[in-house]
């Protein structure tokens, strides 16, 4: 019985240029496994540049990795024929980060979710399809009739986001790709969103991969997560211990300049209260603000495409000499790992079994 | 280094009772109705709200950039004893950037591509001189205070020369925020500055704005819909719906003891470290402005509302410590 | 979750006249245009209708006549009723342009289409043939063809694909920017997700979203289908017995008319042609601001 899916080592390099070729590298060796027993939420957590839309897009089938294997169910997904392409676009779906895009102007929003209903075969009459579209909304907390037969450009923001969930719903798949679901959406929508996709998982089984930049959203939604800098695994676990004690460098910025909506929480004074792991001689004690600050301004400098190497060396305050070659995944605990030299007391794990440390 | 305590008790920015509609052909969208708000020099005030709530047309009407349909009906906007609703055109032109300053949403991206960094600066200084008074200044002392400016948001001066696809996002936003301080104005608005940036680079920039107003002792109006970016930056924060003010306190009380229903469900929606997994969105969906509800805006989506709420718009009472809400829960003493 | 959901009050949703009179009051460019058009079309159909239509031949009735009641627009050299003449001129000119603009466009959607949604090899035959053949002078190669042509072989037909043969690049070149930006717009992802396949895409999303584009370019067409028939006509390569407008100047001319005093005989074809590219033109202006989502106010 196959995994769901599964990337294996799977790597993205996009090259410019005619003579003097430019190759940047968007995903680097990423391997990661979804059980179809146990559908969880993992999030893949990053900013721009990181990798994680190419990701969405590879997950997706849209684009092809340069190099490695994305399996569905055992079959590459990149030779999939006929039947099986289409029980794979069955099954993978996705529900995308900018609410209005995702409609054609041309059509009433009806046509998004009549469309997979009629290519899918869903239903065997109109009246079938349409009584699924209405529960799909109601779930989502809209009114069908103040919804259906209205254009995009008619409805709300929120309107439109809870449509594209809607239409997750009533497809059922296995695997949804959420890329910045609620990114783009007020904040008192997100709630309902978020309340959605985890009832997605939780009573129907579907497994999610929940992108985004927003480590406060991914904390409520998420078990798993995985941070991604540069096209490489920076660090992944369990999604509690890695917020509460993150352990690399990077995660460790992240988790410091999030902008919590607590007064108690000010950046510069933070009070969150991180286990300081003496795990080889690291600990991050001293002036952390300074440390700060420095890894912030560091971020100034041009930097190029340095595929050797830790991809953080160039921001990183405790870089040492070895950090030019690329470090492995060191597996802190049961439940979390980080690619960082600091951590080098530890057993090395193969990036192929990363997601065994990864809770469901 | 922090400002003087005599500057906080001079007001700079004064609104009282602004109105904007916008004429469309389903009708007229009351995008203000009747705003009032009061700012000290060095002070730092969070405008929240949803999308339609009027916190944007409200940093257009306060620079004077409504365009039709649109239409400011009323109301003062009082910078520096000068209201800025009531004069020339030509003159409103001199107080933008010297008096009143707007970063505005992606800033970054309206620098012009072709020109240099240096030359955009000084044109916004030129633009301002008046050579038949004593304000004018010399080529050379422009190009000194640009790079001050530049220097003031962390910013190598060699920035001066460079073109705009030089720099990162970050780096973009910091040279919007250093033209906005060129001319020392009163009030600086800044409508979402990081919103197209990374969490990082937010935190950089939202410091920068911190300090460079330090420096000048302006006021600053930041504009988002992110509270945990209020929480951590301003000092007063004003929730907006349905463009009416609904409640305005200092930053502590609002996420502490917050006083309108609405800034309640809004801050018990915000998801933080320890409430995982669970939910609280706001029920029903913001009014569409072309058709507000009867009396209180927030009625039909208020868990404590009562009959009155339904026929009258509720006047806005001050609380003690000079707080404001609008809202029948706490009725004004006659 | 309870879900509470709330009425969402009725907003007073304007008719769709309504609508369009209003926009047709912001897009005068297009108003303009479409009124003019009408005026001719009312002109034409009811001429068809109730003139005696041999008479716009020769020998049909008292020839150098001015304009009067009987003869509206007077008459010509040869004895055609110039009125009737401009009705079935304007018939003819408008079915030159119809059928001229129609096969263009179809050419340019087809090719469009095919050459950005398929790319590779494909696109770049069609879109360096298309970029070649444009920096041709295509009139003077329509006179060289027409000229070539024996006389007896001109008709309306022949000349509507004499103009098509170097127009149709227009229509592709545009239409193949458009798909270019349409087929990475996100809906389109969505459909594939959707399960859709590449023409369902292409007639299903694509397609309808290009409609003022495909309109705006076939505006386009006939105008200047109508331009280079009414060219070439002048020059008299046209098929003289038909009472083409152009035709009927260049037989004024051959007549030195304006000499003779028969001024009626050149000024009422020239003036007609000038409102129908005028119309035209208007109606072009019009639809390139329907196209182009920047330009036009939103509701």
């Amino acid at each position: 019985m196959a995994n769901l899916l599964e990337l294996k080592n799977v790597s993205k390099v996009y090259s410019r240029g005619l003579l003097s070729r430019v190759s940047t590298t968007a995903l680097n060796n990423v391997s990661l496994t979804l059980d179809s027993q146990q559908p969880t939420v993992m999030t893949v957590a990053g900013e721009s540049g990181s990798g994680k839309t190419t990701l969405a897009m590879l997950l997706l089938g849209f684009i092809a990795p340069t190099s490695g294997q994305i399996l569905y169910k055992g079959q590459d997904i990149h030779t999939l024929r006929g039947e099986d392409r289409m029980m794979f676009r069955r099954e993978v779906q996705a529900v995308f980060q900018d609410p209005f895009a995702v409609f054609n102007p041309f059509y009433t929003v009806d046509h998004l979710l009549s469309v997979p209903i009629q290519r899918f075969k869903l239903a065997k009459s109109k009246s079938e399809a349409r009584d699924k579209m209405v529960e799909a909304l109601t779930a989502v907390g809209l009114r069908p009739g103040d919804v259906l037969g209205r254009f995009p450009h008619q409805l709300s923001g929120g309107q439109r986001q809870r449509i594209n969930v809607a239409r997750a719903l009533m497809l059922r798949p296995k695997l949804l790709v959420a890329d910045e679901p609620v990114s783009m959406v007020d904040a008192s929508l997100r709630a309902n969103i978020l309340e959605t996709l985890g009832r997605l998982q939780k009573d129907y089984g579907v497994s999610i991969i929940y992108i985004t930049h927003d480590l406060t959203t991914a904390y409520h939604v998420a078990k798993s997560i995985v941070v991604l800098y540069r096209g490489s695994v920076m660090e992944a676990g369990d999604v509690d211990t890695v917020i509460k004690s993150p352990q690399h460098p990077y995660t460790r910025l992240l988790i410091e300049s999030i902008p919590w909506p607590d007064i108690n929480r000010r950046w510069g004074k933070t009070e969150i209260k991180t286990k300081e792991r003496k795990l080889g001689g690291y600990s991050l004690t001293g002036d952390e603000e300074n440390v700060l600050q420095a890894m912030i301004k560091a971020k100034e400098m041009e930097l190029g495409d340095n595929s050797v190497g830790c991809r953080f060396s160039a921001r990183c305050p405790f870089v040492m000499d070895k950090c030019s070659q690329d470090p492995p995944l060191f597996q802190l605990n049961d439940h979390q790992a980080a690619s960082c030299y600091l951590h080098e007391g530890n057993s090395v794990i193969a990036p192929e079994r990363l997601s065994e440390l990864l809770p469901v | 280094m922090s400002s003087p305590k005599t500057m906080k008790d001079s007001v700079v920015l004064q609104v009282k009772n602004l109105q904007v509609s916008y004429y469309t052909d389903a009708g007229r969208a009351r995008a203000l109705d009747g705003v009032d708000l009061t700012l000290s020099a060095g002070e730092k005030l969070g405008l929240v709200g949803e999308s339609g709530s009027g916190k944007s047309t409200m940093a257009l009407a306060m620079m004077r950039m409504i365009k039709p349909p649109g239409r400011i009906e009323g109301g003062e906007v009082i910078v520096d004893g000068v209201d800025l609703i009531t004069i020339s055109d030509e003159e409103m032109l001199k107080a933008r950037l010297s008096k009143i300053a707007y970063i505005p949403q992606g800033a970054m991206n309206s620098l012009n591509p072709v020109i240099r960094i240096g030359a955009q600066m000084m044109d916004a200084i030129k633009a301002h001189q008046d050579q038949s008074t004593s304000d004018w200044v010399s080529s050379a002392e422009m190009e000194k205070r640009c790079k001050q400016a530049l220097e003031s948001v962390d910013l190598k001066s060699n920035v001066f020369k460079m073109y705009a696809h030089e720099l990162s996002g970050g780096m973009k936003q910091r040279v919007c925020i250093a033209i906005s301080i060129l001319l020392r104005p009163k009030v600086i608005i800044a409508d979402e500055p990081t919103s197209a940036l990374d969490v990082v680079t937010q935190r950089q920039v939202m410091e920068t704005i911190d300090r460079v107003q330090d420096q000048i002792g302006a006021a600053v109006i930041l504009i988002g819909h992110d509270m945990g970016l209020m929480a951590q930056f301003v000092d007063k924060v004003a929730v907006m719906y349905a463009g009416r003010l609904m409640e305005l306190s200092n930053v502590r009380e609002m996420f502490t003891d917050p006083k309108h229903p609405y800034a309640q469900a809004l801050i018990r929606s915000l998801p933080n470290l320890e409430n995982k997994g669970v939910f609280n969105g706001i029920p029903g969906m913001a009014p569409a402005l072309l058709q507000l509800p009867g009396g209180c805006a927030f009625h039909p989506r208020c868990p404590r509302v009562m009959e009155i709420c339904k026929k009258q718009r509720p006047e806005p009472t001050t609380l003690p410590g000079g707080r404001i809400v609008e809202c029948y829960l706490y009725p004004a003493t006659a | 979750m309870a879900s509470i959901t709330l009425t969402q009050p009725e907003i007073y949703r304007p008719s769709r006249l309504t609508l369009l009179l209003g926009y047709l009051r912001r897009n005068t460019g297009l108003a303009i245009g479409l009124f003019i058009l009408l005026v001719l079309v009312v002109f034409t159909v009811y001429g068809l209708a109730t003139a005696d239509l041999s008479d716009a031949y020769p020998l049909s009735v008292k020839s150098k006549q001015p304009p009067s009641l009987e003869y509206p627009l007077g008459t010509d050299f040869f004895g055609r009723d110039l009125y009737v003449a401009m009705v079935v001129g304007l018939k003819q000119t408008a079915t030159i342009g119809f059928l001229a603009g129609a096969i263009g466009t179809f050419i340019g959607v087809v090719l469009g289409f095919v050459s950005a949604y398929f790319g590779g090899w494909l696109d770049l035959g069609i879109k360096s043939i298309c970029q070649i053949l444009t920096p041709i002078p295509a009139l003077l190669i329509q006179v060289i063809i027409a000229g070539s042509l024996d006389k007896r072989d001109v008709t309306i037909y022949t000349m509507a694909f004499v103009v098509v043969l170097l127009a149709w690049m227009g229509p592709t070149l545009v239409i193949r920017a458009q798909v270019l930006t349409m087929k990475e717009r996100q809906f389109v992802s969505v459909a594939k997700l959707s399960g859709m396949g590449d023409l369902g895409i292409i007639f299903g999303e694509i397609l309808p979203n290009l409609l003022p584009f495909i309109a705006a370019a076939f505006v386009n067409q006939v105008f200047i289908a109508v331009y280079a028939s009414f060219f070439l006509a002048v020059l008299g390569l046209g098929p003289l017995r038909e009472p083409l407008l152009g035709n009927t100047i260049w037989a004024a001319q051959t007549q030195s008319a304006f000499f003779n005093n028969w001024w009626w005989w050149p000024v009422f074809p020239a003036v007609a042609l000038v409102l129908i590219l005028g119309s035209l033109a208007f109606i072009n202006m019009g639809l390139d601001e329907l196209a182009n989502p920047r330009i036009r106010r939103a509701e």
